[in-house]
């Protein structure tokens, strides 16, 4: 048994026939399946699988790439649930990347913020104002709703405007700390509901509690997105570019000084790193990509009202974030897609299937013990379960080792055993 | 012209006067020492300096300028860099990213150039890793480069923010009790380390310590501090046999007894 875990660890062949295996069965029984939750769940843990492997990055991210554009849309494609399996992806990829952004705030500023999903407001309305008759109301010469053509442009837009919140909230706030900053900044998530609730009078700018209808889909050369699996697409794209930006802050000069900041508030200053500033830097590429993805909600839905960005939706950003474990980019982009399929599958699934046992009467439940409330009540259950068991979370955050050819400069002749080290810890990395 | 020059410089906690009415200029290029019994209000006299409290009273000038009021941040622009007496290095990222983050002032990169990855921004990356690395060489902890800086014995842990301090290529290192808690073979390394670098960096040094065997063998002129107030200032061999300074060290009766000063 233990041959064998050694032969996987070291064997890339072996190791990628047994991913192909998995992906093979996992996607066919999605295929073949008319609606199966638990396929659906291992094809998208084909991915976890792959994180796993010993193949080098490119590789890793190559794979990936083929099983999300490929793999995943055809093998869904198979029955009649397609575009409700579809829809379920897309929502894992809108909260990946929420998570992301909420992870360069508290993961690796160390920054609590608890009304993240505030930004994501701000994109969902600075899309659905503008895609809807609702800004003819302060603006004149009845240019609204503008067309889904316009939809790409505003992607950014919801990114810059979330950005701008995000300072303009930070700007204030940061000089508290700790547990006072997670009470200001859920505050500031409550008021920007509430301002989205009231915003009606005197001006109607975000037509209240009533919600904004009929946002214009996108449109691409013609092309109108209205189903799920386009919108996957669109998704994607978008989380592409997320995670390269990620990575790429994750161990750059910025990166850098949110984590000093991080650690040390005071030995970072006295490093030349400007408090305030590197803060406001977390709050606003943090808020910027909840602010994308806000866009892409309200163009989805094609309405939005205020109810959909309560206080517990940025505790649910949050409890990805944690679960995932901070600072992790692969473990904050498992949390997300956890918690996501936890809500929309699987305990809506068992309590669809609760729900049927006891119409059938085969089990009676107190009307205390609901299938909707037990929803609630597992998912704390299993937050505080890993909590207990996992507290740096499920993908714990690692420092990156570097080998040793790349911290030296390069010499011409390279030291025998000099190169044998850096081999090994080259190794080391990649394990 | 002194490096740097303090005057009239007070600093008040509550009712306790932590430093009181301190003047001293240190001299360019030269190794000084604070020193002091504990409390004396030597790390708030280096709190002072490198902007994390500002003074109730009094001025003090880099080169002719003044920083009084200056955020730490910009003191740390303007060529003052430091180490902390208790430790304050950045536990959870490893040895070289902790003398990278050191090197903050000088590199470019801005948010729009990282998420472009610039050659421009590749380049910079690349030699910041090899110039803290060859930091690392500087200060002997060069095979630790890889690990937590948290997971680090003391005496490493000391010379990692040594070498974290040098990588902003400062004016002026401030160094608050380096040796505490290291073991004599490491005290003699920090010796010449601390050597070194004053050589050969041509960076002035203020060095706090209680270990007399080192601020006696380094230092070019000390400062003596006690209840925040300047007792004495002057060379080593005047400075050991200043009564003023035995008798603030070990009470009155110490003072026939002067090879005892190891404090
Ligand atoms: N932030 C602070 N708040 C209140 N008192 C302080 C503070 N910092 C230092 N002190 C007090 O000032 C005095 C001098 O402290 P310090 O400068 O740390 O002494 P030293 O470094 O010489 O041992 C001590 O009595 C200390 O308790
Ligand atoms: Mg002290």
């Amino acid at each position: 048994m233990s041959g064998f875990k050694l032969a996987l660890q070291n064997n890339k062949v072996l190791q990628m026939s047994l991913l192909a295996a998995f992906v093979l069965v996992s996607a066919l029984s999605v295929y073949l399946t008319s609606r199966s939750v638990i396929a659906f769940i291992l094809l998208l843990g084909s991915l976890l699988l792959l994180y796993y492997t010993s193949l080098s990055n490119g590789m890793k991210w190559a794979v990936a790439g083929l099983l999300l554009i490929l793999v995943i849309p055809f093998a869904t494609a198979g029955g009649p649930s397609h575009e409700s399996y579809m829809e379920v992806a897309t929502q894992c990829g809108i909260y990946v990347a929420m998570a992301l952004g909420l992870n360069i705030v508290v993961g690796f500023a160390g920054l609590l913020d608890l009304g993240f999903v505030a930004f994501f407001a701000i994109g969902a309305y600075t899309y659905g104002i503008f895609a809807t008759g609702q800004a003819n109301n302060f603006i004149p010469g009845d240019l609204f709703p503008l067309s889904g053509d316009y939809f790409w442009v505003f992607i950014i837009l919801g990114g810059i405007m979330a950005a701008i919140f995000g300072v303009l909230l930070g700007l204030p706030v940061l000089r508290v700390k700790g547990d006072y900053l997670a009470i200001v900044t859920l505050g500031f998530g409550e008021i920007v509901r509430i301002i989205f609730n009231n915003l009606e009078k005197p001006v109607n700018i975000t037509n209240g509690a009533m919600g904004l209808s009929s946002i214009s889909p996108p449109n691409l050369f013609g092309l109108q997105f209205t189903f799920p699996h386009q919108f996957y697409f669109i998704v994607l794209g978008i989380l592409a570019v997320v995670i390269f930006g990620v990575r790429r802050f994750e161990h750059s000069r910025i990166g850098r000084s949110w984590k000093a900041v991080r650690e040390n508030e005071i030995a970072a200053q006295s490093m030349g790193i400007p408090l305030i500033r590197t803060k406001l830097t977390a709050f606003a590429i943090g808020a910027s990509f909840s602010g994308l993805m806000g866009v892409v909600f309200a163009a989805k839905q094609t309405f939005i009202d205020p109810s959909s960005f309560t206080l517990l939706e940025s505790t649910t950003i949050l409890v990805m974030v944690v679960l995932g474990g901070m600072g992790s980019v692969p473990g904050v982009i498992l949390g997300a897609v956890l918690v996501t399929l936890l809500n929309l599958q699987v305990l809506a699934e068992f309590t669809g299937w609760l729900n049927q046992l006891s119409m059938q009467g085969i089990i009676t439940l107190p009307n205390a013990l609901s299938p909707v409330k037990m929803q609630r009540f597992i998912f704390g259950a299993i937050l505080i379960l890993i909590a207990i068991f996992r507290p740096h979370g499920l993908i714990s955050a690692r420092n990156r080792k570097i080998p040793l050819s790349q911290v030296k400069e390069a010499e011409t002749h390279e030291h025998p055993e000099r190169s044998r080290t850096s081999q090994k810890v080259r190794r080391v990395n990649g394990g | 012209m002194s490096i740097l020059s303090v005057q009239g410089l007070v600093k008040k906690f509550g009712g306790l006067t932590a430093v009181n009415g301190v003047d001293y200029a240190f001299e360019r290029g030269k190794i000084s020492a604070v020193i002091g019994p504990n409390g004396a209000g030597k790390t708030t006299f280096f709190n002072m300096i490198t902007g994390i409290y500002v003074p109730d009273a009094g001025s003090i000038e880099l080169d002719g300028k003044s920083i009084v009021r200056v955020k730490p941040d910009k003191i740390t622009d303007q060529g003052i860099a430091r180490t902390f007496q208790n430790i304050r290095l950045f536990g959870s990222m490893t040895v070289l990213e902790n003398v990278m983050v050191g090197m903050h002032i000088h590199l470019k990169a801005g948010i729009l150039s990282t998420l472009l990855n610039l050659p421009l921004v590749r380049r910079e990356e690349k030699e910041t890793m090899h110039e803290a690395y060859r930091l690392l060489e500087y200060v002997g902890l060069a095979s630790l480069y890889n690990e937590e800086a948290a997971s680090l014995p003391y005496g490493a842990q000391r010379r990692l923010e040594i070498a974290r301090a040098l990588a902003a290529k400062p004016k002026v290192l401030l160094l608050d009790e380096p040796a505490a808690g290291m073991n004599p073979r490491e005290t003699n390394e920090l010796t010449d380390l601390i050597r070194r670098i004053q050589r050969e960096r041509e960076i002035s040094i203020i060095l706090i310590e209680h270990d007399m065997k080192l601020v006696m063998g380094l230092s070019d002129h000390i400062l003596v501090l006690d209840h925040g107030e300047k007792i004495a200032e002057g060379k080593p061999e005047d400075i050991r046999a200043n009564p003023k300074v035995i008798e603030a060290y070990l009470g009155k009766s110490a003072l026939q007894d002067e090879e005892v000063m190891p404090i």
